[in-house]
Formats: structure tokens, sequence, C-alpha cells
């Protein structure tokens, strides 16, 4: 199989759209853009595609909460379709506000199999929205796209990033069974609830989820703004270091994980 | 309307940011035994919904399943809320101000197919340990809400929905001016809130007599609008009597001429259009655009700040035939935030709220619309307490082929976005006016609130209509609303417009308010017949409302119907060339000043310590992380850099188009306090160090282009007016030798507060916005240094020029010898630098602006974590300087570079001609170690100089072990 068809989705306030799509495509991807009422006008559409990218932004403004009107609308009509899209085998991707769109439709973690709200992202300890690099460490999880043992930089850019779990059980259980796939990391490479290291107060230091079988993946830090070597915040140091800039910036790992996985499965 | 109210709440075993945020606020505000506040979402419910539905809808959307629960009041009841032992204070929207979230609750309501009924939304707060309830209420309304746009509530929940109108004004309204003689006409002007003088009134009255009729009211808010200050730029355009010298159209005479005598050949479109466009490479154009939002920014700062981003970016938006915002750059200017609150006029809101204010407003308009804001600054004034200035900019890319647009007779005139609404009547008027005490509540129709995501759909349609090429010219709605966008577009063709058809937010408006209303987040488009229904369709896809206004005609003249009667018919002849041109007197008295007698400095890290602190030098760390600066992944320069990214940028770098490095360097430069000294001084200062900026960040100087953004404290005295021709005409010789031409600009000409008898006028700024394309991002600079054992030169000659500076800010000083810029020798310095940086001989760049050398060297060591030792008696500079003259001069044309020593002769061979030096050296151990030859001055920790530079702004607390001073 060629370029695996990826799905960016659209809707009112997403605003990453662009840079996700051409993130995928640079990865060997074939995205198309389709915008929600789209969607949900026929959400067959859904078949052609290997994966479904939901992008960051501010989806309806994240009025009412961050991610729950463009999950509300999801819901009804598609939500139970996208469950199937993921049991046949397709990636899901959510990224900050994708990522809390698939929380509030209970894709992610999605222990049970089954569409329920397990966990949330709710405000910063700061109560306000901070743009920050973010050092993260990729867990061992069950994710398929997302390798364990990375030290990433990635911009974290949100104002209800905490993820916080229903209970300390459902807490326990993410870091145990392989659902937290990323933790926010200190300067020693620990994982930790201190700002700014962790931007919002996430316990234990959670930036990202994947669900029960891998394939779907939440990270509330942007892979989408760190794709190209001139992203990273210190990359005229790396260049004076190198002597040259690296191929890629460090968020490419997931889109080409994401496009070399769907290739592989084709 | 009777509502069910339901108030969702964090489960008490959960964190409750916004409860913790009033606890700090409150407490900020003297109420200092509040000892917890937990917060209330609260949504407003029209009362017909059952409540089984109610219940259904709070549980599924309303409430976060995971860490909320809610409780639901019935539309009757009025029982006490709050829990025993606090008293709970509700936050309550005033009828008639925006409230986006309604929408988005409507819209929930409706896919979960319940009827989609009335709603609004509040906030409440139950708040514990407050004794005096009405303490509390008076804190709460300053430090919880502004009293403009929201009600506060003690102990009580809003009662219900606002309810609409009940009956419509939509006579015509026929004014008669005939009888008038002039005062009687400047009292309709003023009673009316025109903002037009006794002279254009006088126009006007003719020209209706002429007619034999009397104008409509319609037909006069239109030409006030027009005519406002605001859109026509009176004072700037008008003739001015200077010196002995009559200057014609001073704006066309000085600005103006300076961009058509450069002749550039990378400018596409300067002058006509919403912003100016700017070559970027063979295919695409960048467009920039920069104005100001300070009258409303001043009486409600949040929606002032956030509908200045709003418009901005709709006037980015509506250049040529249509460009991309890219990135928002936003500059303030505010009295000290630790003004003591005795020292605060009446009327005025303290600076720190207003900054506190203005920072949200930006946050929370920018990040949703989905563009950074990458670059910015902030300055302290004491006359700035009751004008502050809220400078916004936006940039844009569209295709060349792009840049122009035309409508043409017969075309559609189609409007797209958001609703019409009473909101912002009378803005571009009022902002003609000066600001007084009772401003706060005559004034509150002018504030808009805004709904960043009615503007994204908007933005989305308009992209889309744009690829499909299916309109042949557009514009923002600004002042003036529809009357001004259609007034411009129909410049040349005429209109016919029918506005009964026009989508209102709520019943009631007359037509003339519908006409006018400034009401946000709405575009105005010419759409060929042929090309409508498709247009329709895409708005449609994108969510994004859209109507027939009406049709371009060609007989010159512009009728404005509703419902099909006549309320305006106005010859556009006459609305765009019968202003009166005026003569206004200028002159220019220097002021009398002297140079302060200071002992020599004895204690220089105390020295360093203060000027790193000044509010103006300070870091601006905890603005700039509320700002998404990343988004759209075009980042290569961002606004903190080195290597815990907290040492400050000189200029924005992005790389707009994904997949190429060209790129977008932008930069400004504004220094408020030279302007007591000299306003010709603070004119070319500001100019050079946008040009300063852009250098050391690796632009060219040769392919850069500049805006200016005037806001003075009242022009109609001929001292302010001689002040700011000063002013121009110097900015005007520097820009003609720095081959820099101004492609947009904007003027803010009445920003003076009267206070009972005291009047007090912010000083003449011009802030100049630099823009500059470049090759390759990845061959742009930063400022944090980068290796121990680099030499340290400093470009540029020092001298005794610390009129105006920080440091003798620091010791109560203005002084009289502000920096003045050496014409003849700055060009070749900005170029020789580019070429040194070109050949790869510098590591990093920083350009000496307030603070001069010692806040420049310590900004640097600040970003690498390194340390820096520096001897003055090594640098260039008129002869007999003291230490402390040489380390905080703030003279221009001066940069501090980071050298491999083996560069060093490429450097040099570089800089031939230039003056500059090798003044010290970049060290591993991080300290700061100033020396004049042999005697040591001081040896300051770096991590030491951080904390004062970072702890004045640290307003979270979070930067600094200690938090704000």
């Amino acid at each position: 199989m060629s370029s695996p068809k990826v799905l960016v989705l659209r809707a009112p306030g997403i605003n990453c759209e662009r840079e996700t799509h051409f993130a995928c495509q640079r990865a060997g991807g074939a995205p198309e853009y389709l915008h929600i009422q789209q969607l949900l006008g026929k959400p067959e559409l859904l078949d052609g595609y290997r994966a479904i990218v939901v992008p960051g932004g501010f989806s309806y403004g994240d009025d009412i909460s961050s991610g729950r009107v463009l999950a509300q609308e999801m819901k009804g009509r598609l939500g139970d379709r996208i469950l199937r899209f993921v049991e046949r085998g397709g990636l899901v991707l959510g990224i900050c506000n994708g990522f809390q769109v698939l929380v509030r439709l209970g894709l992610l973690p999605c222990t049970q199999n089954r569409l329920e709200e397990e966990v949330t992202l709710t405000h910063n300890l700061s109560n306000h929205y901070e743009c920050r690099w973010v050092t993260l460490r990729t867990q061992k999880s069950r994710c398929v796209f997302l390798p364990a043992g990375l030290t990433l930089r990635w911009p974290a850019a949100h104002g209800e990033g905490r993820l916080v779990a229903r209970d300390a059980a459902m807490q326990k259980l993410l870091l145990d069974e392989g659902y937290a796939v990323a933790l926010y990391v200190d300067a020693q490479g620990t994982p930790t609830e201190q700002y700014p290291a962790n931007p919002n107060g996430a316990p234990l230091g959670m930036a990202g989820l994947t669900n029960h079988s891998g394939r779907v993946l939440g990270v509330m830090p942007h892979p989408d703004r760190s794709f190209l070597p001139t992203h990273m915040p210190d990359w005229r140091r790396t260049q004076l270091e190198r002597g040259s800039l690296p191929e890629d910036g460090d968020g490419m790992v997931v889109f080409r994980e994401m496009v070399r996985v769907a290739k592989a499965e084709g | 309307m009777q509502a069910w109210r339901i108030d969702v709440l964090v489960r008490p075993e959960h964190q409750d940011p916004m409860g913790n945020s009033a606890l700090r606020a409150l407490r900020g505000a003297g109420l200092d035994g509040v000892t917890d506040v937990r917060s209330r979402r609260g949504y407003l419910l029209a009362a017909e919904l059952p409540e089984a539905q109610v219940r259904t809808f709070a549980r599924a959307v309303l409430c976060d399943p995971v860490i909320d629960h809610f409780v639901v009041h019935a539309p009757d009841s009025t029982a006490q809320v709050a829990p025993p032992g606090t008293h709970m204070v509700a936050v309550v929207p005033r009828a008639g101000v925006t409230d986006p979230v309604a929408h988005s609750v409507q819209k929930a309501l409706a896919d979960m197919g319940l009827p989609a009924v009335a709603a609004g939304t509040y906030k409440a707060f139950d708040v514990r340990g407050a004794a005096d309830a009405a303490r509390l209420l008076q804190a709460a309304r300053k430090a919880l809400a502004n009293d403009v746009v929201q009600d506060v509530l003690l102990d009580a929940l809003p009662a219900g929905l606002p309810t609409a109108a009940a009956r419509t004004d939509v006579a015509v309204h026929p004014i008669p001016l005939a009888h008038l003689d002039t005062a009687g006409l400047e009292k309709l002007s003023k009673d009316g809130g025109l903002a037009l003088d006794g002279v254009e009134m006088t126009a006007i009255q003719q020209h209706f007599q002429a007619l034999g009729r009397a104008p409509t009211r319609m037909e006069l808010e239109t030409l006030a609008q027009t005519w406002s200050e605001h859109c026509k730029h009176k004072t700037l355009t008008g003739n001015v009597r200077f010196e002995g010298r009559l200057i014609e159209n001073l704006l066309k005479s000085t600005i103006a001429k300076v961009t058509h005598t450069l002749d550039r050949d990378f400018c596409v479109s300067v002058f006509v259009d919403n912003a100016g466009i700017v070559k970027f490479d063979d295919e695409h154009s960048v467009c920039i655009k920069v104005e100001t939002h300070n009258r409303p920014s001043a009486i409600e700062p949040f929606g002032g700040a956030g509908t200045g981003v709003g418009g901005v970016i709709r006037d980015v938006l509506g250049t040529g035939l249509g460009a991309r915002p890219i990135a928002s750059t936003d500059v303030f200017c505010f009295a000290p935030p630790d003004l003591k609150p005795a020292q605060l006029p009446q009327g005025c809101m303290h600076p720190l709220t207003l900054l506190k204010g203005v920072v949200a407003g930006v946050r929370d308009y920018g990040n949703p619309m989905g563009i950074p804001t990458v670059n910015g600054s902030v300055h302290f004034d004491e006359n700035f307490v009751g004008n502050p200035l809220v400078y916004v900019g936006n940039v844009g890319i569209l295709p060349t082929a792009r840049a122009h647009k035309q409508a043409r007779t017969g075309d559609v005139i189609l409007a797209l976005g958001g609703r019409t609404g009473r909101d912002g009547i009378h803005g571009a008027t009022f902002s003609s006016l000066e600001l007084h005490t009772e401003s706060e509540k005559v004034s509150s129709g002018a504030v808009q609130i805004g709904d960043p995501i009615t503007e994204r759909k908007a933005m989305d349609a308009v992209m889309r209509l744009c690829d499909e090429d299916l309109f042949s010219a557009i514009t923002d709605c600004g002042a003036g609303g529809f009357s001004s966008a259609v007034g411009e577009m129909s410049e040349g063709l005429g209109a016919v417009v029918e506005l009964g058809d026009a989508p209102l937010k709520y019943a009631g408006l007359s037509p003339w308010e519908i006409w006018i209303s400034e009401a946000q987040e709405r575009m105005v488009l010419a759409v060929p017949e042929a090309k409508l229904a498709r247009a329709l369709q895409v708005c449609r896809e994108e969510a994004c409302e859209a109507f027939v206004l009406g049709r371009f005609t060609a007989d010159d003249r512009l009728v404005v119907k509703y419902q099909g009667a006549v309320h305006a018919d106005l010859d556009l002849k006459f609305l765009h060339k019968g202003l009166p041109v005026r003569v206004r007197d200028a002159v220019y008295v220097a002021p009398q000043l002297s140079e302060p007698a200071l002992a020599p400095e004895q204690d220089f890290a105390g020295a360093l310590r203060a000027v790193m602190s000044d509010y103006g030098v300070c870091s601006k760390e905890w603005i700039v992380r509320q700002y998404d600066h990343e988004v759209q992944a075009a980042s290569a320069g961002k606004p903190l850099c080195g290597v815990k990214e907290d040492g400050p940028a000189d200029a924005a770098v992005l790389a707009p188009k994904l997949g190429s490095r060209r790129g977008v360097l932008l930069a400004n430069g504004l220094n408020p306090r030279y302007s007591r000294i000299d306003p010709a001084a603070m004119a070319e200062c500001a100019l050079d160090e946008a040009m300063r900026n852009i250098v050391a960040a690796g632009g060219d100087p040769d392919y850069t282009v500049v805006l200016d953004n005037y806001c003075w404290g009242n022009t109609r005295d001929p001292q302010a007016l001689g002040e700011l021709v000063r002013a121009t005409e110097a900015l005007c010789d520097l820009a003609l030798q720095y081959r820099t031409p101004f492609v947009s600009g904007k003027d803010s000409l009445h920003n003076e507060f009267r206070a009972g008898d005291r009047t007090i006028r912010i000083p003449g700024c011009i802030l100049v916005t630099a823009m500059s394309i470049v090759p390759d991002v990845a061959r742009t600079l930063t400022t944090d240094l980068k290796r121990p054992g680099s030499l340290l030169v400093l470009v540029g000659a020092t001298k005794d020029e610390l009129g105006g500076s920080v440091y003798y800010k620091a010791k109560g000083h203005l002084g009289r010898n502000a920096p003045r810029v050496d014409k003849h020798n700055a060009h070749a310095t900005l170029r020789a630098v580019h070429r040194a940086i070109g050949a790869r001989a510098v590591l990093s760049a920083h350009d000496l602006s307030e603070g001069g050398l010692g806040a420049a060297a310590v900004e640097m060591a600040i970003g690498g974590k390194l340390g820096v030792t520096i001897d003055l008696q090594k640098v260039v500079a008129t002869a007999g300087l003291r230490p402390e003259q040489l380390l905080f001069s703030e003279s221009q044309s001066r940069f501090l570079l980071e050298v491999p020593p083996d560069r060093l002769p490429d450097l040099t061979a570089n800089l031939a001609g230039v003056p500059h030096a090798v003044v010290g050296e970049v060290t591993k151990e991080p300290i700061v170690a100033i020396r004049n030859g042999g005697a040591q001055l001081c040896a300051s920790p770096v991590a030491e100089l951080e904390a004062a530079w970072k702890r004045p702004l640290d307003l979270d607390q979070t930067l600094v072990a200690g938090g704000a001073k």
C-alpha cells in the first residue's frame, strides 16, 4: 500500500488542521480534510480512511468546557462508528483539543471498549492558558504508534490540560496498565507534577493516553508544532553543536509511526 | 424572561482553579479574611424547557461527569443558594452584552434533539470568610467583574434572561438643520455623539440646503462615521502651518512621500488597502497592519483588547482579495503597575487591572482564532494612567495575483459572520472625544465583547471563498460598521442597501443602529451575481451566517432602505470628498530641561539590578506564555529564547509557508519616555530600534518595510501638533536614509484624560513596526549567548545620551540628552552588521536599547545561562564618559555581538568604517563582571540579575522564588 489515507477533521474552531495535514503528508500519508458537517451528513465516509486525526484548536470556542460541544455533536451519529473504525484496525490521533474531544467522547482511555467518560482534561491549576515547551518521556504502553523510551520536547499550549481520572483506581490503572503513553518530566528526567515542567498540574505528570487496543492516541502537547527542525526552541544551539540541522523535529515521530503502522497493516 | 438556573460546581474532593483564582483576586482587593472560594459555572435555560430535559442536558453536557456536580434552581425559586457560612457573589453579563457561550449551549441542546430555547450564562463564587457583605460586594465588582459589562449580585442568582425590546422604531427621522446657527449645529452634534465640529456641520447644512431637504438621522450618522477622525484621519491629512511653512496634507507630504520617493520594488500595494502588501516570494505576498484600540480598552480592557485583536485580524482578512492571517503583534502602554491607589484619578482603572484585562483579552481572542501572537512590548509612563495604549497588529499572506480588488456594478453586497447588535454604536466617533471621569458610564455603548469562534468561522469561510475565487472585493466591518464598509467599497460606483434582512442578535434595533453598529466579526464582500449561489453554499458548509445586504450600482449614490423605505440617499462624492479641509496651527517650543548632577555611581551591582527590574526592561514572560505563539507551526524564532527559553528575543521569526524556509521577521520600536524630552528623538529612536531588532535577528535592512502608528495627547493644541510634526519630519528623514518605505499606518490623536481641573496627556508616541523578508530562517539569530570563550563586540559609538534613560529614571531623573540617531552613519551600521551576520561571523546578537550595554549584556547572559566579562574602557565612546554612562547610555545604532575568536578578522572586515570594539568575552561561569580597565565595578551572579529581571511582572509568582515585587 502506498500512501495511507488520513482524515484530518475540520470543525468550527479547530485551528491546527493545516500544520497537521502537512505533517501527515511529510510522513508519507495522504491526508484529506473533512468538515464535521460533511462527516455527520455521511458517516460512512469514515470507512475510506486508515487513520483519523482530530487536530488542536478551540472547537466551538471550547464553550461549556473544552471539546465538549464537538464531542456532543459527534456522540450520537459518529461515536459508535469510530469505535468500530478502531476495532477494524483504524488509527485515531487527537492532539490538544482533539485529545479533549476524544476524552469527552469516551474514546480515551476506553478501558472497557465502550464510550464512557473515565477521565477528564480540566483547567490548569494556574487557571489560565499557557504556551511553553515541555519535556515528555514516552512510557511502555499499549500504543501501537508511539514507541517507549523517547525523550521528546513538544510545545504545550492549553488552558484545560490537567488530566484527572475518575477515581484513584482509574488513575492507577492508567499508569500500571499501559494507558499513560507520555509523562511530563523535569530536568532530571523524573515525572513531575511541578510547574513549569508540568504546565497544568496533572497528577503523576500524565500528558497523553492511549486506549485498550493502543490504536487511539491523545496528547496534550503538540507534535504538530514540533515536527520541523526549526520548530525546536533551541535549534540554533543544536545546529551549532552538530554542524547542521537534523532532518526532523521531535514531534515528527508520531506522524511517521502512524503512517508506518497504517502502511504495514494496510 | 423566567429561566432555569443550573450551577455546575467542581466536586469538593477536586481542585477548583477558578475558585482559587477568585480567592487570590479578592485577597488582592484587600479582603484578607477570605479563606476559601469555590466557583459555580452558571447557565440559564428558558423556563419553557421541561425540568426532566433540563436535568438530562445538565448531566450530559453542562457538567463534567468526572469531577463536577450540578444543582438546578427552579425558575421561580428565590431560595438561598450559598452554603451556610458563605456569601455568594454572582457575576452576570448585562443585557445586550454578547454572550458567546449562550449560542453554543443552544447548539448543544439542538444536537441532543432538545428544543434550542433561549440560554445565557453567569458565574458565581461561594466566598468563605468575608465578614462584611457590603465590602465583599464592592471588592467583587472590581476584582471579579467589570461594572461596564457585568452586574454583580450578592447572595442571589440572576432572576432570568433579558427580555427583548417590545417595539422597534423604524421611522426615517428627518433632522432639520436649516434653522440652526453654528452653536446650534455644534450642540446637535454633541448631543447626538456625532463628534463633528461647527465647520463640518455647516458643510452638511449647506449640502442639504442646496438639495432643499433635511438630512435623515441615518444620513447624519453616516456622515459622522465617515468623517470621523478614526476613519478620515482629518488631522494627519489636513494642512498645517508650522514654523512659517504651510504643510499641505501632512501625511501625504511626509510619510507617504517617503514611500513614493523610495519606490521600492517589493511594495505591492501601499496606503490604498486595509493593510500594506509586500512581496514575499515569486508567488506570495505578505501584508501587515497595526492599529490601536485604546478607548474601548480603557473602559473594558478585556473586551477592548480582544475586539482590537479581532478587528485587525479582519483588516488583514479583508486585504486584497483576502489574506490568511499568520501572526499577531501587540504593544501596550500603561501607567506603572505599582501606582498607589491614592494616586489613581477618579474614573480610571488601576494600571495593573488594565494590564491583566488587556492580556486576557488578547489571549482569549488571539488563541481561539488560531493566529499566533509572536511579538510585542509593554511600556510604562505615569501619563498613560487615563489613556492606556493598546496597539494590535496582524500579518497575513496572500497570492500576489490576488493583491488588488475592485467591486463592480451589479455585484451583490454579501455580508457574513456575526450578527448585528447594538454593541459598539458610536465607537468611531467616541474615539475622537476626550475621556473623562464619567466616560465609564456614558460611553459603555461603545464597548464590544468579542466572539472569536464566530470570527474563526468567518475566516474559514472567506478562505474557501478565496480558494474558489468567488468575489471581486472584500472589506471588514470595523469602525462605522456597515456604513463604513459599504461606503468605502461603493466609492466610484454606488450602492443600494436593504437592512431589513440583516440577522440581528436581538430585536429592537432601529435601522440607523443596524447601519452604524460596530458589532464584531462581520465582513462585507462584493460577489458577482453568477457566483452568489456557490458563495452562499460555501458559507453554509462553514457554518458561517451570510446574507445579501444590497447591490453595487453605477449612479454614485448610497441608498439605504429598511423594508423598502428609504432612510438615506447620499451623494457618494459628498460623502467621500465633502469634508472641509482644515488648516491647523502648530508650534514647537522645546521644554526647559537639564541634565541631573549625579554623584559618580558607587554601587554598580545595585544599579544593574535596578535597571533590570525597571518595568520597561523586565521580563514579560508572564504575558508571553499566555499567548499561543506556536499555532500554524511557522515559528522559527520565539518570543523567548535560550537554553531555558527565558531570554528576550529581538524579533519574531516565521516561516509561513510550510515546507519552505523563506521567512518573515517582525519587530517593533517604541520609547515614550524620550518624547518627554524631544519627540524627534522619540521618533528616530523608534525607527532605529525596530530596524536594529530586525538586523540583530538576521534580517536584511534593505528588504524591510515599516509601519507608523501614532498616539498623541491632543493635537487640537498647537504645541502638541507641533510636536507631532517635528516627530514626523525626523522619522521621515531617517526612513529616507534607511530606504525603508512606510507601508501602512494609523493614528489615535486624542489621548487626553480630564480629571477635575487636571488634564493628563500621554507622551506623543510613534510605534514603529518593522517587517523583513529573509531567504532562509535557518540563518537567523537569537540573543542568547552560545559559547564560553566567544568575544563580545560592541558595534556603534556610545555618547552622553542618558536623557530619558532607564538609569536616570531609576535615579528619579529625566535629563535632557535624549539619544539621537546619527543619520549619516546609522544605515551603514545596520548594513555592516547584516553583512557580518551573513558571513557567519556572529553566534548571537542583541540590540542595545533601554538600559544600554548593561541590560543587553545581562539579557544575553540570562538566555545563554553563561557569564560575561566587559571592560568599559574598551568601548568606543565620546571622551570623558564615566563608567555608568558607558554602561547605561542609550545611544542608538548599537549592537552587542557574540563572535567566535577565529571569526574576528571576518567580522572586522565586514564592519570596516563602523565604530566597534571587542569589549569582553563570554565565560562559562554565570557571572556578569564589569570592569573599567583595572578597576572591577561589579561581579553579579546571572541568577541574581535574572531574579531582579523576572520579579516585577511575575504576576502568578511562579517564575522566581518570592514572586512579584
